[in-house]
Order: structure tokens, then C-alpha cells, then sequence
């Protein structure tokens, strides 16, 4: 049974062949709208999370097929102790296919390894996310026409933002990619990523605090948000917070080809005054969002023979 | 200081000084009913100090966790009384139900029935990670 879990599950062509597919699931919705009829999708939420779920709600609908699920772990079974590995056990005879989101790392792979239908990970803790790091990989090949040689700029929390250690993933194995990872010195990028993704792979990097000395180099800006939490005490994040803002003034050196992704949801790291620039691609990269997990479950869907 | 010889078993031998009641523990030799001996601290030419472990007919041993606590352990095997092989041990792919994810996080501290997994991610630097959390793993020296 296949499933996707991590990023790395798949294959670089098969990233490119979903990526091929959500493109056109996105030009012609029409030759899509029975693909799933009678198939169903469960979402199983055991916590919350508004934009991931709607999404796969709303790609199962397109696909003509149903959905059934769950949006809290308070409204599961699991509030009554049931484990991960029974849940999925009873639900795989209700659904042909299940998108989990869980607070507990690595839920999706113990699903997994107990689940007679293919199990889509929607985020599993501060873990992995692997449907996001896809929606990013679609937006950035959409808006560039490539998916090689460019200079990414990722912004922000590096240290515990999840999506732009996966999105790294992605990207070591594209062609010419060059990664500036810019970050106040407590939020640099953890050294295992480092080590184990940048350098091992051969990328180019360079580590920089400021974001606007660097942007004139940027093709993407992939921003994060800076939480306060992250910081040891308020004087350093009260120093910092504003240079991880971005703002016109700051935009104002930028490529005129320049995109700005986000994960979303934004606080205040993207001044709204941005959203009208046709760099802003977050809302694009949202709806994109929705055609790769199309993609997605066709993929699955077929893999599994259902 | 002299231990009687074994005559089917295993010596594990070279292991640094301080680190055979980690191995101990890991190997779960507290929990099974053959002969053990730890020499603790016994001189050495090459590490100074060392200690040893001695195995008089054990069960079925996973040795693949020596690699990792100690990548300069030896392993002897014993066949009647004599030396029959002399092991350095690699370090494993996996490591199974030996180490525990120290990541609160983690599934495995909530989901029953989970086998522990840990994968080698880095061989160069001995690092395992939780093959569910990718939490790095580390001995619990208790």
C-alpha cells in the first residue's frame, strides 16, 4: 500500500508527474469532476487545522467523490483512548482513503503501517507536511516555469518551521538551486539540516540576518513567521521581529520577476499592503494547494487499485 | 584479577572505560538467566583503561547496538573454550525495541504496540534518528 508520509516517499519524477497532473486538473476541472465518484475521503483531524482540511475537502468534492471525517481529536475516538493504529484499522472500512493530521510526530507512519488504504500525512506536529511542501513546489514551478536554477530565499523561523525544512528536501534534488537562509541567530536553520540536506547534497547556501541586503538576489522569498515564543527573552524578539517584516520599503529592491510565497496563515510578516503586487503568489500558492492534492489522491487512488 | 573463561559465549572486549553497564542495560543481559561478567576499568595498551564484558552462553543477542554505543568494541565468539571469531561491528541500518525516542512528542510515547525504530542518518557522525519523529537518538545514561 503506498502512502505519503514523508516528502522523500516520493520519487523526483513522481513529484514532477504530480506536479504535471495538478497543472492540468487546474486547466481543465471538467475532465476531473467524476474521477472519484462513489470513492470517499476521511479526514481525520486530530487537531485542528482549517485551511489543510478544507482543502482536502474541497479536492475530494471536485473529484466527485465524498468526504467523511473529523476536524478535533475531541470530537474522535481517540478521547477515549483508542490508538492511532485502531482508528485507521475501523476507518479504512468506511473510506478509501485518509488524510490524518495528528499533534503527535509520526502518527501518520504507525497509521500507516496498520491502514489497508492509503494514508496522506496533513501535518504531523512540527514534523512533517508533505502536501504543503508539494503546494510550494507547484507555485514556485507555476510562477517560474522551472523548478531549476533559481535562488530561493527562505525567511524567517528556520529552526522550527517544518515547511522550510521539507521545501529544502525538495529542493536539493532540482538542479541549480541556491538557498539564502536568512534568520536572527536563534532561529538558523537547525545543523542536521545543514548537514544532512544542504551540504550533503552539494547546494549552495549562504546564511545572512538581513533580508534586505540580500533581496536584490532573490527569484522566491519564502517567508515564515518569527514567533515570540521562539525567543529566550522579549528584549532580542522586540529587536528582531520588525527586520522579519515585509513591507513595500523593503520590497522596493527587489527583481520585478520576484515571488513571494507563504505558507500561511499570516500574522503580520507580510504587510498587507503587499497583497496587490503581483509578486504576492500566497494566495495562489493556496488555490494551487487544492489542485495538488487532487493530483494527489488520483495518485493514490490508482496505486491502490481503487 | 582473574574470571573464569568461558567456553561458549562472547567477550566484549575494547569497550571504553565506563560504558559496559550502558551495554549491559541495552542488551537486556540483566534480564536473562546466563553468566555475565563486567571488568570495569581493566588497563589497556590502546584506550588507557577499558572494560570488558563476558557472556557465558546467552540467548539470542542483538549485537547490532554495540556499533552504536561503541564503535571500537570488539566482539569475541567462543566455541569450546576457543576464540572462533573476532568482530568489529558496523553500524546497523535499524536499530529495533533498544532505544527509546526522548521526544515527548513522539508517537511512540502514546501509541501501544509500536515498535521503537531508529535509522542510521548519519554514519560519519554514529546518528540515529526516530524513524517516526526523526528526533535524534541518544543513550539515557541513567
Amino acid at each position: 500500500m503506498r502512502h505519503l508520509i514523508d516528502i522523500r516517499d516520493l520519487a523526483q519524477k513522481e513529484i514532477l508527474a504530480l506536479l504535471d497532473r495538478a497543472g492540468d486538473i487546474m486547466e481543465h476541472p471538467a475532465d476531473y469532476r467524476e474521477a472519484c465518484r462513489y470513492k470517499k475521503l476521511a479526514t481525520l483531524f486530530f487537531e485542528p487545522s482549517t485551511r489543510t482540511r478544507l482543502s482536502f475537502e474541497a479536492a475530494m468534492m471536485e473529484l466527485g467523490g465524498g468526504v467523511l471525517g473529523f476536524s478535533e481529536a475531541a470530537s474522535s475516538s481517540a478521547s477515549k483512548g483508542e490508538s492511532v493504529a485502531d482508528t485507521v484499522r475501523v476507518v479504512g472500512c468506511y473510506a478509501d482513503i485518509i488524510a490524518m493530521r495528528h499533534p503527535k510526530e509520526g502518527a501518520p507512519l504507525a497509521a500507516a503501517l496498520h491502514s489497508s488504504v492509503p494514508i496522506i500525512n496533513a501535518g504531523d506536529g512540527g514534523h512533517n507536511h508533505p502536501t504543503q511542501t508539494l503546494t510550494d513546489l507547484f507555485t514556485i514551478r507555476r510562477e517560474l516555469g522551472s523548478l531549476n536554477n533559481f535562488t530561493i530565499g527562505l525567511c524567517g523561523d528556520l529552526k522550527f518551521g517544518r515547511t522550510v525544512h521539507s521545501l529544502i528536501a525538495a529542493l536539493t534534488r532540482c538542479e541549480g538551486v541556491r538557498f539564502v537562509c536568512i534568520s536572527p541567530e536563534e532561529l538558523r536553520l537547525p545543523g542536521y539540516v545543514r548537514r544532512e540536506l544542504l551540504e550533503r547534497s552539494g547546494a549552495d547556501f549562504t546564511e545572512v540576518r538581513g533580508l534586505e541586503e540580500v533581496m536584490p538576489e532573490l527569484d522566491v522569498l519564502y517567508m515564515t513567521r518569527v514567533q515570540r515564543e521562539r525567543f529566550f527573552n522579549e528584549e532580542d524578539y522586540l529587536r528582531l521581529k520588525d527586520s522579519y517584516i515585509l513591507t513595500p520599503a523593503k520590497l522596493a529592491s527587489a527583481r520585478a520577476g520576484m515571488r513571494i510565497l507563504h505558507p500561511l496563515p499570516r500574522v503580520n510578516e507580510i504587510d498587507t499592503a503587499i497583497d496587490a503586487d503581483p509578486r504576492a503568489a500566497y494566495f495562489r500558492q493556496a488555490l494551487g494547494g487544492k489542485f495538488v492534492r487532487m493530483a494527489l489522491i488520483l495518485k493514490l487512488l490508482e496505486e491502490a487499485g481503487k | 584479577m582473574n574470571i573464569d573463561s568461558i567456553k561458549n559465549g562472547l567477550v566484549i572486549d575494547h569497550i571504553r572505560a565506563g560504558g559496559a553497564m550502558d551495554l549491559y542495560r541495552l542488551l537486556r543481559l540483566g534480564e536473562m538467566d546466563c553468566t555475565v561478567a563486567i571488568i570495569k576499568n581493566a588497563p589497556s595498551v590502546k584506550l588507557g583503561r577499558k572494560d570488558i564484558i563476558k557472556i557465558d552462553s546467552p540467548d539470542e543477542l542483538d549485537l547490532g547496538v554495540i556499533g552504536f554505543v561503541d564503535p571500537d568494541a570488539t566482539v569475541n565468539v567462543i566455541r569450546d573454550g576457543v576464540l572462533v571469531d573476532k568482530r568489529r561491528l558496523d553500524l546497523p541500518e535499524r536499530i529495533v525495541n533498544v532505544l527509546k525516542c526522548r521526544n515527548p512528542r513522539c508517537i511512540t510515547s502514546v501509541e501501544p504496540g509500536l515498535d521503537r525504530v531508529f535509522y542510521l542518518s548519519d554514519r560519519e557522525r554514529h546518528t540515529y534518528r526516530c524513524l517516526y519523529c526523526d528526533t535524534r537518538a541518544e543513550l539515557d545514561r541513567k
